[in-house]
């Protein structure tokens, strides 16, 4: 019996017809999605990972909410181009609590993956309100409305709630003090040896040059001058543990 | 019908005021005559309501006939009509975001910023102008190839109409700056589970209408809808897993995270290309082409390897989004593997898409509308052989992340999809709307002409806009061995590429709009007198047999 005469089948049942396309569309899918799962080294664990504080993470729902990702990746590459131009490439441990992923696919400004501590926080809110004020030939979209508006986060302790659930390991003490954190990261005058403590490496200052306020600008900068600092990638530790790294 | 729609209001108000004396009624004496006062209220509504009929006004404006039709034609008019609104909307919004890429004061901000406008551009005219052209041809050809009225003719209109509330919600959405950042899938939570909805009932009512059928066979345009609309499905659920913040918020977080969440978008982000924009538009191909040309399609057996390994290949090809990124080794080369052989499916469904006019080539000459179809199948060869060859990996590490991928999706989206869609417009509109033919012939060659420069425009300057942007990030100076360029030396570079792809997009709008006047046109019942298109006078002189003439 021919292909031809064979197929007609399937060509005279949709019953058949629809079950041959589910299993032949499944099939790539679970070949190549789901081991990502079960195989150890596709996230090689490194030191200093940790999950983002309520600010740092309201910084990230706004740089999603705009549309960041449209124009900068997140995601830099092993060139010696890129390296020398953003820093060291991008490990997949990095973005390990990124729901969702913003590698981006896109680099119509600069990849941000690293720019945390870059520049100072003078500068990111000088060029978020009028970019071309710092750099003339710029393109991008002036966002100073960022600074007029006060940092609104419903529940600050329902968004860490969610997170954990879907994977993000926050504890119970910082669901606990989010609303607090949320604001105490952005208080000049505050004490935050807690704070700190729960979230190594937080850096607790007044973001938005105004300390009056707490603002959607404060979360912002606040998320961009974390962005690639948690891990010190150059550190010998995590040189040798990358030297070791087999099978990526 | 204002008369109906101010008596509503009218009664509205009373409505309104009601209830609001019924909260802040002093004692319960008062609330309770209230409340009469909102009952009635409200039955006054029903009843100016239940004699108002919008959908009728808005059948007459559009001059759709009401006499009855062999086949259930009324949604696939909505369908057509709806591809040429969301369409104009779509390449609109398209030319604007591409003038604020080289004049930034264009953004408005923060709702018509870049960031914001950028996805209502794609979701436009991928899921707006492309689903309905889908949703329209695909509900006309299962009719036809079937010789069955569609299954539930209620359930779809549900389609169409829930389809263009996704729609609404999907665009106003995104200028509100609710999305969930997955691209060609930003809508949040509650509108993804609003289209799961209305696409278990589009599958209902496409199957439903193939188990009616009267052919012993399902016609090959048919599997491709359903390959379309089942992948589709799968995609938008696996894709979309995400865990709300709360039952009466917009925000969500996705279930996976990082590389994981990264393959899982790019696999539905590279179908979507597949399933949607590939799929789904051969099926168009596989039934209109053959339609204008009169001609049975080319080749019975390669539309079976065609499809079967298609469908196949395809799903395996998303990995390539993400080369030299943090994605294990293994996957990335997979997805390099796969789309290089993706290449042959695709060739495949080309040739057997343009040996379908053998014996018929002269109509390329004469009928605009093969001469669409005709340009939408190179473009389509184009881009499917230039997707494999980016796939490469030392090919992508130069164009990823540059315009070489923007002007790669346009000579697809501009080329073969949206040619194929005009072509089927045209040929749609007289047939739906009993007409004898389009208004103008002519203005068909205008649009085709004005749409093939803008593509060209487009795609050439995106080309060398993403070759220069590659190049210049990798410059060292060999003296020094310091990077020669800033990254915002970069940017001003591409600035006159940057203008040049918007005059390209300007001429596809501009052609486009001369198809929306031309349907209109049609619509209402007029025939443009003009010379007809083939014009070459016959000379009795040239006509004589060439003799061969011996070699010196």
């Amino acid at each position: 019996m021919s292909m031809t005469e064979r197929h007609k089948k399937l060509e005279k049942n949709i019953t058949l017809l629809s079950i041959g396309v589910f299993v032949t569309v499944a099939i790539g899918g679970i070949v190549e999605i789901a081991p990502l799962f079960w195989i150890d080294n596709t996230i090689e664990e490194v030191e200093g990972m940790r999950p983002y504080t309520p600010l740092e993470q309201a910084g990230r729902d706004i740089y999603i909410r705009e549309g960041c990702y449209v124009c900068h990746s997140q995601m830099v590459r092993p060139f010696r181009d890129e390296v020398e131009r953003y820093g060291h490439y991008s490990l997949a441990a990095e973005s390990m609590y990124d729901h969702p992923f913003q590698w981006g696919s896109k680099r119509t400004g600069p990849d941000l993956a690293r720019v945390g501590n870059r520049y100072s926080d003078e500068w990111h809110v000088q060029h978020l309100k009028d970019p071309q004020s710092v750099v003339p030939d710029s393109i991008m979209p002036s966002y100073s409305f960022l600074a007029e508006a006060d940092l609104k986060v419903p529940d600050p302790a329902a968004n860490l709630t969610a997170l954990r659930r879907v994977g993000v390991p926050y504890s119970d003490e910082m669901v606990e003090k989010a609303a607090e954190d949320l604001k105490l990261q952005a208080d000049p005058f505050g004490n935050a040896a807690d704070l700190q403590a729960r979230y190594p490496k937080a850096q607790v200052r007044d973001f938005d040059g105004n300390p009056q306020r707490l603002t959607e600008m404060d979360a912002l900068v606040a998320y961009l001058q974390m962005l690639g600092t948690l891990v010190d990638v150059n550190s010998a530790a995590a040189q040798q543990e990358l030297a070791q790294e087999k099978g990526r | 019908m204002e008369s109906v729609l101010s008596r509503i209001g009218l009664w509205f108000g009373v409505l309104l005021l009601a209830v609001v004396a019924i909260v802040t009624a002093q004692d319960s004496g008062f609330a309770a005559h209230a409340t009469i006062v909102a009952i009635v209220a409200f039955i006054l509504i029903w009843a100016t309501a239940g004699s108002y009929d919008p959908l009728g006004k808005a059948q007459s404006l559009f001059r759709m006939p009401d006499t009855p039709t062999r086949y259930d034609d009324d949604v696939i008019r909505w369908g057509v009509l709806a591809t040429l609104f969301w369409g104009m909307a779509g390449f609109l919004v398209g030319v604007i975001i591409a003038l604020q890429l080289v004049f930034p004061e264009l953004n408005v901000e923060p709702w018509l910023n870049f960031g914001r406008m950028r996805p209502l551009h794609t979701s436009a005219v991928i899921f707006a102008f492309g689903g309905n052209a889908l949703i329209a041809t695909s509900f006309y050809v299962v009719q036809r190839t079937c010789r069955a009225q569609l299954a539930f003719p209620t359930l779809a209109r549900f389609v169409f109409w829930g389809y263009q509330l996704f729609i609404v919600l999907a665009a106003t959405g995104y200028l509100l700056g609710i999305t969930q950042s997955r691209e060609y899938a930003e809508p949040e939570w509650y509108v993804d589970l609003w289209l799961t909805i209305v696409w278990v009932a589009y599958f209902a009512v496409f199957v439903g209408t193939i188990i009616r059928r009267k052919e012993p066979h399902i016609y090959v345009a048919n599997w491709f809808y359903l390959a379309f609309i089942v992948t589709i499905a799968l995609l938008h659920i696996v894709n979309n897993l995400a865990l709300p913040v709360s039952l009466v918020g917009t925000k969500s977080y996705s279930l996976f995270a990082g590389v994981q969440d990264a393959l899982t978008q790019w696999w539905y982000g590279h179908n979507a290309v597949g399933f949607f924009l590939t799929a789904g538009f051969l099926a168009m191909m596989y039934y209109f082409v053959p339609k204008q040309a009169e001609r049975p399609v080319y080749s019975y057996r390669l539309s079976i390897i065609h499809f079967w390994s298609l469908i196949f290949l395809y799903i395996w090809a998303g990995p390539h989004h993400l080369h030299y990124t943090a994605l294990p080794d293994w996957a990335q080369t997979l997805g390099m593997v796969f789309s290089v052989m993706l290449w042959m499916p695709s060739w495949g469904g080309m040739i057997n898409g343009l040996m379908t006019l053998n014996g018929a080539w002269d109509k390329v000459r004469t009928d605009p509308i093969i001469r669409m179809m005709v340009l939408a199948l190179a473009f389509y060869g184009m881009s499917t052989f230039e997707g494999p060859m980016m796939s490469i990996k030392a090919v992508n590490s130069l164009s990823h992340y540059t315009d070489w991928t923007i002007g790669h999706v346009h000579s697809g989206a501009l080329g073969w999809n949206g040619m194929i869609t005009f072509a089927c417009v045209y040929f749609l509109v007289p047939r739906l709307w009993q007409r004898e033919r389009m208004y103008s012939l002519r203005m068909i060659n205008w649009h085709f002409w004005l749409a093939t420069v803008g593509i060209v425009f487009y795609a050439a300057s995106m080309w060398v806009a993403g070759v220069t942007q590659g190049l210049m990030w990798r410059e060292y100076d060999p003296a020094t061995g310091f990077l020669v360029n800033s990254f915002i030396d970069t940017v001003a570079a591409l600035e006159p590429m940057y203008l040049l792809r918007a005059f390209g997009g300007l001429l596809y709008l501009t052609g486009a709009a001369v198809m929306v006047y031309n349907v209109w046109m049609t619509l209402a019942g007029r025939l443009r007198v003009e010379a007809p298109m083939s014009d070459a006078a016959y000379d009795e002189a040239a006509d004589r047999p060439i003799t061969a003439v011996p070699a010196e």
